[in-house]
């Protein structure tokens, strides 16, 4: 991620700070999530569990194998 | 309007080359529904047998880019969970991008836009339906279909007041106090998220 500056494109703050898409559009949802009223708000905590695997590659290979990030907002 | 400036643009005589190689796409003809080359092979093969239909011919083909700008816009406005808008024939959508609220009318240029957290607003006649979306893109395609996908929205009436104050109080405290390059990237998206949320409750 730290590289994608190097090609002196314009990169949003989060992926300056090494984040990838999925992971800030994630918290954005589950900001969202936790400002709702409150039935809606129930309705929404099945919402919350996201699972996704990231992997960095190198030489057009995969780098190691796939390192898998349970990612469930408190 | 920028539909017709593009292919002006397209048909100077610098241009006639590099156009006949590939069409643009406002000229395509509508999608095939079979692949003839392989139902070609299968009739050389086993001509007494039916071809088996394969996924293609499953699907609605992408019909063609009608000539005229058609005069309602189609939106699918889907989340991970629900579609919240299956082809549904609007007069307008306005949509929160990166760069700024964008309109969209019938006859818009072929856009993909990165969306913000923000309002997106679809317009039918006199009603107009809000939704806060979280982040998203949204795509405009050339025979005005566009096609919005979220990860989470909401009507506005659906967000509590109070804990979008508490929360742009909160993360405004961490981005102060924020170490890491991360922390600081997730308190910065904490304040972004709720201040558009509170821009929406009271705009």
């Amino acid at each position: 991620m730290a590289s994608a500056v190097g090609s002196s494109a314009a990169v949003p703050f989060w992926r300056a700070a090494g984040m990838t898409y999925i992971t800030y559009s994630n918290i954005c949802a589950s900001l969202v999530r936790s400002c709702l009223k409150e039935p809606c708000k129930a309705e929404a905590a099945s919402r919350e569990k996201v699972h996704f695997a990231i992997s960095k590659w190198a030489n057009g290979k995969p780098e190691k194998p796939i390192v898998v990030k349970l990612y469930v907002m408190a | 309007m920028y539909r017709q400036a593009c292919r002006r643009l397209l048909l100077r005589p610098s241009a006639r080359a590099a156009a006949a190689a590939r069409p643009f796409s406002t000229d395509l003809p509508s999608a095939p529904s079979q692949d003839t080359t392989f139902v070609e092979a299968w009739k050389k093969v086993a001509p007494n047998i039916e071809p088996p239909k394969t996924p293609l011919s499953y699907l609605k083909p992408r019909p063609q880019t009608p000539t005229s700008i058609p005069s309602k816009l189609t939106v699918n406005f889907v989340l991970p969970y629900q579609a919240e808008l299956d082809s549904k024939e609007v007069d307008m959508v306005i949509v929160p991008a990166t760069t700024g609220q964008m309109g969209v009318l019938p006859g818009h240029v072929s856009t993909i836009a990165e969306l913000k957290p923000g309002i997106l607003s679809v317009h039918d006649g006199n009603d107009v339906t809000k939704y806060f979306v979280s982040s998203g893109f949204a795509f405009v395609h050339a025979n005005s279909v566009t096609d919005i996908v979220a990860v989470e929205a909401v009507p506005i009436d659906r967000i509590d007041p109070n804990l979008v104050q508490k929360g742009l109080a909160e993360f405004t405290q961490k981005l102060s106090s924020a170490t890491s390059d991360l922390e600081r990237a997730e308190a910065q998206i904490g304040v972004d998220v709720h201040s558009a949320l509170n821009a929406a409750i009271t705009g």
